[in-house]
């Protein structure tokens, strides 16, 4: 029994295996896993006994639902217009220097993954990111990496 | 919150204002609310005037009352909170600092239909809130239980995506499918969440047919104009002084706003998000914020005379070819031709009459796409391009 199967197992025995469930599985392993590997797509598609290309299909549709490799924190900085004017530039550009990645890349110890993200809904505060569900506001370029110092600690 | 210091706007208290709080152990107004007559719930917010604060407007009390005729026993409420719209926050702040007065209204609205279950659509991007929001439902849900009431609410949670915020979209996205749009008719009212009648609202409206309740129907109709009562929360944000959340009267005059919250050397407002309607300088004097004028789900966006409008557009138009679902070719392959053709107007590589090929192409999408992501994209669009024409070329 590999690990995706027992992964998956819990799960189902939670939610069952209405096709309803889909959302909510593929939220769990994101949230517990940072993204959704082929193996892991498989074994949920096996398990609710639907097309691998149904969770395939649904998972690449929704933003937050990665199917590519990432890291243990994944960073995504806003880049609404209100972002660009209030800064946004400047704190992509303190992330990339701090973590020695450019945009769309993960560190190479899987700590960080830095990506943009369309509004998420602090307008009034920006520049703002997430790192993972978390959101950070009205960012400087000191704050960020004083935050990247913080959590490369833990 | 900073104080509003131009007399021609009236700043209210209806969404955030004093309601029945955990500790009093009382839940706002529904122990009475649940020994009214369906009809008569129904009826009053019809005679409130309450239309929709997701922004499309549609009349509250006429989507209950489709709904509850409908004799399918098995029905669903659906409280939108998806918010994607550019530069809109305020279903953040509400669902912050007053969730229980959203779950009131669900619960009237069940109680309305007919419905036996509730669900908070929540976008990805507000997940932080989730523990949160969960303690309270526990404690909401218990208490309607002990009121005899037959009803309980529980969070769905979204992904992130923008197309969500169709009703129809976001409908799909609970039933663990890809967040495509759906044909419309039928209307949720009749076939919805698992294709049983279901009334989606914006978080705010539900508010509003909680106070509604609460303070009485001419409470809300002494509030605003004719065509647009009650207040409404904007989401304010750009080049203003004083960013954030702000509960005003409807019906004002642009010129009133700008002068409270602009910095002094305001060019434009985008009204209503980045599907929304950019008004210039020019126009602020007679342009009404409401159903008469230009209706907003919220969001206004300040930029000042330093701001090129270019890359207000350019921005909006990547945001919008991010965020189409693909299903339906005018609006996938329409959004991205638009970013081409007005960085290929702006490079020089087309002349500026290719501009009005674009035009053209966004009355096209408004037409023929599938849902409101391609159809409102015409709007920043012609007036963005149409007001500031010389920024787009030069």
């Amino acid at each position: 029994m590999t690990e995706e199967f027992l992964f998956v197992k819990k799960l189902v025995d939670k939610h069952g295996t209405h096709r309803e469930v889909l959302m909510p599985i593929l939220q769990t392993v994101i949230e517990e896993k940072r993204f959704l590997s082929e193996v892991m797509m498989n074994e949920i598609a096996l398990q609710l006994d639907i097309s691998p290309a149904q969770v395939y299909g649904t998972a690449t549709f929704y933003t937050f639902l990665d199917v590519e490799n990432r890291g243990k924190y994944v960073i995504r900085i806003c880049k609404s217009i209100i972002a660009e004017m209030k800064g946004k530039k400047e704190i992509q550009k303190a992330l990339e220097n701090r973590l020695k990645i450019k945009m769309g890349e993960t560190t190479p110890d899987n700590m960080f993954t830095l990506l943009e993200t369309n509004d998420i809904g602090w307008s009034d505060e920006e520049p703002s990111m997430l790192i993972n569900e978390m959101p950070y506001t009205n960012l400087t370029p000191e704050k960020v990496i004083s935050i990247i110092n913080e959590l490369q600690q833990n | 919150m900073i104080d509003i210091t131009n007399r021609n706007l009236k700043k209210t208290d209806v969404i955030f204002g004093e309601c029945g709080h955990k500790d009093s152990g009382k839940l706002p107004i529904l122990e009475t609310i649940i020994k009214k007559e369906a009809d008569e719930i129904i009826d009053e917010i019809i005679e409130s005037g309450l239309k929709g604060r997701g922004g499309a407007g549609f009349p509250t009390g006429l989507k209950w009352k489709f709904c509850s005729m409908n004799p399918v026993s098995e029905k669903y409420v659906v409280c939108n909170a998806d918010e994607g719209e550019p530069g809109t926050f305020k279903d953040r702040d509400i669902l912050l600092k007053v969730p229980e007065k959203v779950f009131a209204g669900m619960a009237i609205c069940g109680h309305v239909i007919g419905a036996k279950e509730g669900y908070l659509y929540l976008r990805g991007e507000y997940l932080f809130m989730v523990p949160k929001l969960n303690a309270i439902l526990t404690w909401f849900n218990a208490k309607i239980k002990d009121l005899g009431y037959d009803f309980a609410i529980s969070i769905r949670r979204g992904s992130g995506a923008y197309v969500c915020g169709e009703e129809t979209a976001l409908i799909e996205s609970m039933e663990g499918k890809r967040g495509e749009s759906r044909n419309k008719p039928p209307y949720p009212v009749a076939e919805g969440f698992r294709n049983k009648p279901t009334v989606i609202n914006n978080v705010e409206t539900f508010v509003d047919v909680a106070m509604i309740q609460k303070y009485g129907v001419e409470c809300f109709k002494k509030l605003g104009t004719q065509d647009s009562r009650g207040s409404k929360v904007f989401s304010i944000s750009g080049d203003t002084l004083k960013p954030g959340v702000y509960e005003l009267e409807m019906g004002m005059k642009l010129s009133d706003f700008v002068d409270e919250f602009g910095d002094g050397d305001t060019k434009a407002v985008q009204v209503g998000g980045a599907s929304g309607f950019c008004v210039p300088r020019k126009h602020f004097a007679e342009t009404i914020i409401g159903f008469e004028g230009i209706p907003t789900g919220g969001s206004m966006m300040l930029f000042n005379s330093s701001r090129s409008m270019y890359n207000v557009l350019l921005n909006y138009l990547e945001f919008f070819a991010d965020e189409s679902c693909g299903q339906c070719t005018p609006c996938r392959v329409g959004c991205q031709q638009l970013v081409k053709g007005i960085e290929a107007v702006k490079s020089g590589k087309k002349d500026a009459d290719y501009l009005n090929v674009l035009l053209k192409l966004t009355d096209a999408m408004k037409t023929t796409s599938k849902c409101g992501l391609g159809q409102s994209v015409a709007n920043p669009c012609s007036s963005i391009i149409g007001n500031f024409v010389e920024e787009m070329i030069y």
